[in-house]
């Protein structure tokens, strides 16, 4: 009995022996860290990884971290650290997600998100606390317009810089009445703005606008609409599955054949293996496009492939030049994140070499980039023409 | 408007509203006889979809996965009452909502480990996937039609058995008063496992039958319950003739809603809800 308390005691006394070791070693390896390998660069990645967009999260996440591996996983000579949030495309949850990579996780540098309503959230909590943030995908036109702060940079697209080449492209093909349906929220309604914008310019007129309650895809009464109205085109805004069940109605009754379907690239991307026959001919701008055939392009194409087993999309290249910025900017700085004007300016000033082809930022920290023509052949999104060369995002409302 | 496409719009509306007849009249049976509010029953259309869409992939024939998926979501429907559901018969109508919106989670989560996040589709049978030619530049889809002609089947076949056998007079004995059949010595508890079963079948079947002509993505019935528990609360809780004639009237505003109201596209069937519940506080036929 008393050997046991005394053995218990004894135990009692070595774990706390070792805690107390283990304590008094840690400033130690701490410095060995600092001595031997410079402290890692902390990125804070706050993606969607579950929900209806984990798939996009995943594929930015893809194309970010091949772009550091292909710089022998290191920064300005720093190794990285990823700190890795799910956003769960959540609004709500947004600020606070945000808050707690900066405030709490102290990264350099904050890489998200995918939805233009987390992006809100984000840019308020960027604002109070001048946290460095790229946006690889969420397209609202505030966030390098009336919201663009000097802190917040984009590698994807807004959309109007998708849509507005569209619509000269559109009456250059005799098309002069033209329906636009899209859902009723901002995103849709950005894009079909941009694309009447350059339309209307050019002469050509939208005899109808049709706003479908998000995320409803019973489309088959407008469908019906349409026809009833016998327009040139129709021009439309849906992506994920919104797009399929749309590119597929359309073709099943009919209309695809009398009535060309055109839209902002999001309608096919991604979702030509679910779309199928219905797809092909549909012509679409985007940002990227397959069949680029640089040598950029084929490089990461065939690295990608060999790194990862989804297939490429648009948000993987988006991934890829956020990642890609990053190495220049940090080249720069010679891996100096400590001073945030000096990082700042070095983003402002990175040169892409894209997969997507040359990519500057504007003034609002926005990418000048082409806006392809692409057309669906043989269940590829192939390029036909450069719809816009360099094209710069007017950045409406953006004092910086 | 034109006659013609009034005509399509008709029929367009008429189809929508006999597909969602094949959910909201499970919904209105477990909700009228078992009192059990099945917030699963969406991913339950859900899960019918996805079953269709990889049975059609393992067997390469549509109808041959409409054959097995049946009996799987029977079964599934079977286990879920046996196993979670009858446990909580005896407590409080919170604890069902509570299951049942646990499953959406459970269902949803399930459908994205099995078959991921990314949109599919279900390529329509070659037998019917042909059109016909409405006016110059519209066409039918054959598969519409014959989604419509099987929903009033199902319809007419949950009709029969309503009026004409044992077991509907037990049914609608049961949506009147639970108590009263219990006490005349019908076995309740088989009689709720075969409703649950058969209402959450239904739903499965209605996902199997959309899924050559919707997209399937995570989350694809959540919409739909919504519009379901609308038909079923105009309708009346528990009626059939509720639920079938509350499924055209949805059909119907649902289509052309939106086209001649587009301002209150999102609101329109609620609305309508609001209006019967007005004129008539527990539904058209309860």
């Amino acid at each position: 009995m008393k050997q046991t308390r005394i053995r218990k005691h004894t135990r009692h006394l070595l774990t706390g022996l070792g805690l107390f070791l283990l304590a008094s070693l840690q400033p130690l390896l701490a410095q060995q860290n600092e001595a031997g390998q410079a402290a890692p660069v902390k990125l804070g990645l706050m993606l969607p990884y579950s929900g209806t967009y984990a798939p996009l999260g995943e594929s930015i996440t893809n194309g970010l971290k091949l772009a550091i591996k292909q710089n022998g996983d290191q920064l300005g000579g720093r190794p990285v650290e990823y700190v890795v949030l799910d956003s769960e495309a959540d609004a709500s949850k947004a600020p606070q997600n945000m808050s707690r990579l900066v405030k709490g996780d102290k990264v350099d540098v904050v890489i998200g998100p995918v939805h233009s309503g987390v992006a809100m959230g984000m840019l308020k909590v960027a604002k109070q606390t001048g946290a460095i943030m790229i946006i690889p995908n969420a397209g609202l036109g505030a966030a390098t317009g009336q919201l663009c702060m000097p802190n917040v940079f984009r590698t994807s697209f807004s959309m109007w810089q998708d849509s507005y080449p569209m619509g000269k492209v559109a009456y250059d093909r005799g098309h002069r009445k033209v329906v636009t349906i899209t859902w009723n929220y901002a995103g849709g309604k950005e894009d079909i703005a941009g694309f009447e914008e350059s339309f209307t310019k050019a002469g050509g007129e939208i005899v109808k606008q049709i706003l479908v309650p998000f995320p409803e895809t019973q489309f088959q009464p407008y469908l019906t609409d349409i026809a009833s109205i016998k327009p040139d085109a129709v021009y439309t805004f849906f992506a994920g599955a919104g797009a399929v069940r749309f590119v597929r109605d359309y073709a099943k009754v009919g209309l695809k054949d009398s009535v060309p379907l055109l839209g902002s690239g999001f309608l096919t991307d991604g979702n030509l293996d679910a779309q199928g026959e219905a797809a092909e001919g549909i012509l679409t701008t985007l940002h990227y496009a397959d069949g680029l055939d640089s040598d950029v392009d084929r490089t990461f194409r065939e690295a990608y492939g060999k790194a990862y087993e989804r297939e490429l999309d648009t948000y993987a290249v988006q991934g890829y030049d956020a990642g890609m910025m990053l190495v220049q900017a940090l080249d720069q700085t010679d891996g100096d994140s400590a001073d945030r004007d000096a990082l700042i300016s070095a983003l402002a000033s990175v040169k892409l070499n894209s997969p997507r082809g040359p990519v500057t930022f504007s003034k609002a920290h926005h990418p000048i980039q082409n806006i392809y023509l692409r057309q669906v052949k043989g269940g590829r999104n192939q390029v036909i023409d450069v719809a816009s060369r360099a094209l710069e995002d007017p950045a409406r409302g953006c004092r910086m | 408007m034109d006659p013609v496409f009034i005509a399509i719009q008709l029929l367009n509306g008429l189809q929508y509203g006999l597909l969602l007849f094949l959910i909201a009249s499970g919904l209105t049976l477990i909700f009228g006889i078992m009192g059990i509010i099945n917030l699963a029953h969406g991913a339950m259309y859900m899960i019918g979809a996805y079953l269709a869409y990889d049975l059609t992939l393992r067997t390469g024939s549509f109808w041959l996965a409409l054959l097995l998926a049946v009996p799987v979501a029977v079964v599934l429907g079977l286990l879920i009452e046996r196993l979670f559901l009858g446990t909580l018969y005896r407590r409080d109508h919170l604890y069902q909502v509570l299951l049942t919106f646990g499953l959406i989670l459970v269902l949803n989560e399930a459908q994205r480990i099995i078959w991921g996040s990314d949109v599919l589709s279900v390529p329509v049978p070659a037998s019917l996937n042909g059109n016909i030619a409405l006016t110059g530049n519209l066409q039918y889809p054959v598969y519409r039609l014959f989604v419509a002609a099987i929903c009033l089947l199902v319809a007419g076949g949950i009709y029969w058995i309503i009026r004409h056998t044992r077991l509907g007079i037990v049914i609608r004995a049961g949506a009147v008063n639970r108590d009263m059949v219990e006490g005349l010595g019908i076995d309740v508890r088989t009689l709720f496992t075969l409703i649950f079963s058969i209402g959450v079948g239904l739903a499965a079947f209605a996902g199997m039958l959309s899924a050559p002509m919707t997209s399937l993505y995570p989350g694809m019935g959540d919409n739909i319950l919504i519009t379901c528990f609308v038909i079923v609360v105009i309708g009346g809780i528990g009626s059939i003739k509720g639920a079938f004639l509350g499924s055209l009237l949805i059909g119907q505003a649902a289509t052309f809603g939106p086209v001649l109201l587009p301002a209150l596209a999102s609101v329109i069937i609620y609305l309508i809800m609001a209006a019967v519940l007005i004129i008539k506080p527990r539904g058209l036929f309860a």
